[in-house]
């Protein structure tokens, strides 16, 4: 088992003729996903990697089968594509894209949140369950199958925590880059959930960051619902105030999302909190360890 | 983004939403005929600067002078104004330095009965935008939020109904606006509320939002800053963008494609990704360091655009040393490698340079720097990094 996906699913990529679109579908299918099929608004017919281009979503999946999607269409197109996405209900919308604007999302999110579909990102790497499929940007290779559900506001970063990781040992069920704009369309508490429940699940990592207060949501709902060890980090804490930090979400504005209040929040759960970036993986080896006394 | 208080104004005015007659000048000769233009008795001169908190502030040169002052006559008007334009204001926002006043808006007393808040953000927990209502106008409402969190009214509303009626009432109730001046509070709140969402604002804030004598509600401040995301479908809004008001290293980096912060240490970042930028700085403090500056070269940079980004680093006179970090994903180990040996060779490196590549194509990346004819103080893992940046700082 795993989380959102898996060896089984079906993926499509929305923008699959633009150059980043293309690029990373290689990638994905390198990696063994089972990549369908690809949607561009007047491309179809075409074909791509040898992956049929549907015109519409909806026709992609009566023809594929497909229940995923990445979406790697421009900034001002996204929210309708996440939307037509929904519409034809795909299980799981992956939403890579940068720059989406704030409002879009709001319009986006109520519709998601009333549908069937799990939306990831927008703004993130996407989402791997390793040895069996990836669906996004994250280098394939430095992820082993094992017990560790990883979840970060940032891709590098996760990519860094994958690496600790991987290194001690420690391989992962499932890595969700949530991203890291205001409004995503999966949280926190949403993946904790998930992975909770999930049997491939035995522990889990998550990479916080300044701004908003989805680190401090996480950990009350830790509290009440997840029995699994729990490590975090959370970066920022050398961030001055009223600086976005390249994130639009990374942002301490009126004095709150700072570091110290996550931690402090984290901390007050028992959640084994991470000294700095380069203890992520060791954190995780000292909440497991700390479970089995 | 942000703009001017005479610019958020102007886009208010436009919009319906009433403000006070003004008008900008870049000259003491100029406020003074703005004084008589507006033909009053009465004027306020205030300085623009992007920066908050300027009634409180004082020119740096000059701190008998505030950056709002009231005056009474033309020569008055040309005198404040002479005192402030080209001078720095310094106030609680802008540090020790200042911020240089380059025009100021006279604008037209008004009758003040009462003082109230108004603002608006998109707020993550409520997914959408959310209008707040204080009593307590002209107060910083980040304090009223922390000291008297119960006296601050709030109504999410939908981009595409606005504000609704009733919530607008409601809110008015709470501010205890009542009579004919509700009618006024609600064309007010929902013109506000359609402007936020039309212009694509990440805030839009009245503080103070003044009810006058007469009962109507006036803007006596306004202060708007725009999502950047959403730029490209505002062209007339990147008209407004002022330069000048802006750290010109972070111009830079954002012409190049780079997302930049400067800080105040002496080690220089450079990093692919926000969240391990962040954390390499994090990084750096953790063992006694202090960064120079958030640096996220992403991960679709080439080598012209990093090499750019060592050029912005190195022209930071505090930089005593520079730390490279880049975990590989789509961004290659060796475009980074390719970019080090261009910035030698064209900029010269006067300072130490650490270097830490993991990731994407990291064997041959390694291999083009052990080939350059300089030293490279390459690390593994980011302790060790961190340690040798420290220290190289330290000697330097």
């Amino acid at each position: 088992m795993s989380i959102l996906i898996d060896k089984n699913t079906r993926v499509l990529c929305q923008g699959i003729t633009g150059k980043v679109g293309q690029f990373h579908t290689k990638g994905c299918l390198e990696y063994g996903t089972k990549m369908v099929g690809g949607v561009t608004p007047g491309k179809g017919g075409e074909t791509v990697l040898g992956l049929p281009v549907f015109d519409t979503v909806v026709e992609a999946v009566e023809q594929t089968g497909a229940d995923a999607t990445m979406i790697f269409v421009p900034p001002a197109f996204t929210a309708d594509a996440i939307l037509e996405a929904v519409d034809a209900r795909i299980k799981t919308v992956i939403a890579i894209t940068e720059g989406v604007p704030v409002i879009d999302m709001v319009r986006v999110y109520e519709i998601v949140r009333r549908s069937k579909s799990v939306l990831v990102g927008p703004n993130c790497p996407g989402v791997i369950t390793p040895e069996e499929c990836k669906i996004g940007i994250m280098p394939g290779y430095i992820h082993k199958k094992g017990p560790v559900g990883v979840m970060s506001r940032s891709g590098t970063l996760t990519y860094e925590a994958v690496w600790q990781l991987s290194s001690l040992g420690l391989g992962q069920s499932t890595c969700v880059g949530l991203g890291g704009d205001p409004i995503v369309g999966t949280s926190f508490v949403d993946l904790f959930r998930m992975f909770q429940a999930d049997s491939a699940t035995e522990a889990i990592l998550m990479m916080g960051e300044i701004g908003g207060t989805a680190e401090e949501e996480a950990a009350a709902f830790v509290r009440e619902h997840v029995t699994k060890p729990v490590a975090a980090f959370i970066a920022g804490r050398a961030a001055p105030p009223g600086k976005r930090m390249g994130h639009a979400g990374a942002i301490i504005s009126g004095g709150k999302g700072t570091a110290a209040e996550k931690v402090a929040a984290l901390e007050a759960t028992g959640i084994e909190v991470a000294a700095g970036p380069a203890d992520m993986g060791t954190a995780m080896q000292r909440a497991i360890a700390r479970k089995r006394r | 983004m942000k703009i001017h208080e005479f610019q958020a104004k102007e886009i208010l005015r436009k919009a319906g939403v009433p403000v006070p007659r003004g008008l900008v000048a870049r000259t003491a000769d100029e406020a003074a005929a703005a004084f008589k233009e507006l033909g009053g008795k009465l004027a306020v001169v205030k300085a623009q600067i992007h920066a908050g908190g300027r009634g409180k502030g004082t020119v740096k040169t000059n701190p008998a002078q505030h950056g709002v002052e009231l005056v009474k006559n033309a020569a008055d008007a040309a005198k404040v104004a002479g005192n402030l334009l080209g001078q720095p204001l310094v106030t609680i926002q802008t540090g020790p330095a200042g911020q240089t006043v380059r025009q100021v808006l006279v604008e037209e007393g008004c009758d003040i009965a009462r003082e109230l808040y108004l603002g608006i953000v998109v707020d993550r927990a409520a997914a959408g935008p959310v209008l707040m209502v204080s009593a307590q106008g002209g107060m910083n409402i980040e304090e009223v939020a922390a000291e008297t969190p119960e006296l601050i009214f709030r109504e999410r509303f939908h981009p595409d109904t606005g504000l609704l009626s009733y919530q607008a009432r409601k809110l008015a109730a709470r501010l205890g606006i009542k009579g004919a001046s509700v009618a006024s509070a609600e064309k007010f709140m929902k013109g506000l509320c359609r402007v936020f969402v039309q212009q694509d604002c990440s805030l839009a804030e009245i503080n103070p939002l003044v009810v006058t004598g007469a009962g109507e509600l006036l803007a006596l401040d306004a202060k708007m800053t725009f999502d950047d995301n959403a730029m490209f479908r505002h062209k007339d809004l990147a008209e407004l963008r002022d330069l000048a008001e802006e750290e010109p290293m972070e111009v830079r980096a954002g012409q190049a494609g780079l997302s930049f912060v400067k800080l105040e240490g002496n080690i220089g970042c450079l990093v692919n990704g926000a969240g391990l930028a962040m954390s390499t700085m994090d990084l750096i403090l953790l063992h006694g360091g202090s960064p120079a500056n958030f640096l996220d070269v992403g991960g679709g940079a080439n080598v012209q655009q990093v090499t750019e980004a060592f050029r912005i680093l190195l022209s930071d006179k505090n930089v005593k040393a520079v730390l490279v970090n880049i975990f590989g994903g789509i961004m290659r180990c060796t475009t980074i490698a390719t970019a080090i040996m261009e910035a030698y060779q064209q900029v010269g490196f006067n300072v130490p340079l650490v270097v830490r590549l993991e990731g994407t194509e990291v064997e041959e990346g390694r291999k083009i720097l052990a080939g350059g004819k300089f030293d490279i103080i390459s690390a593994t893992g980011l302790t060790d990094a961190a340690q040798k940046v420290v220290k190289a700082s330290n000697a330097a």
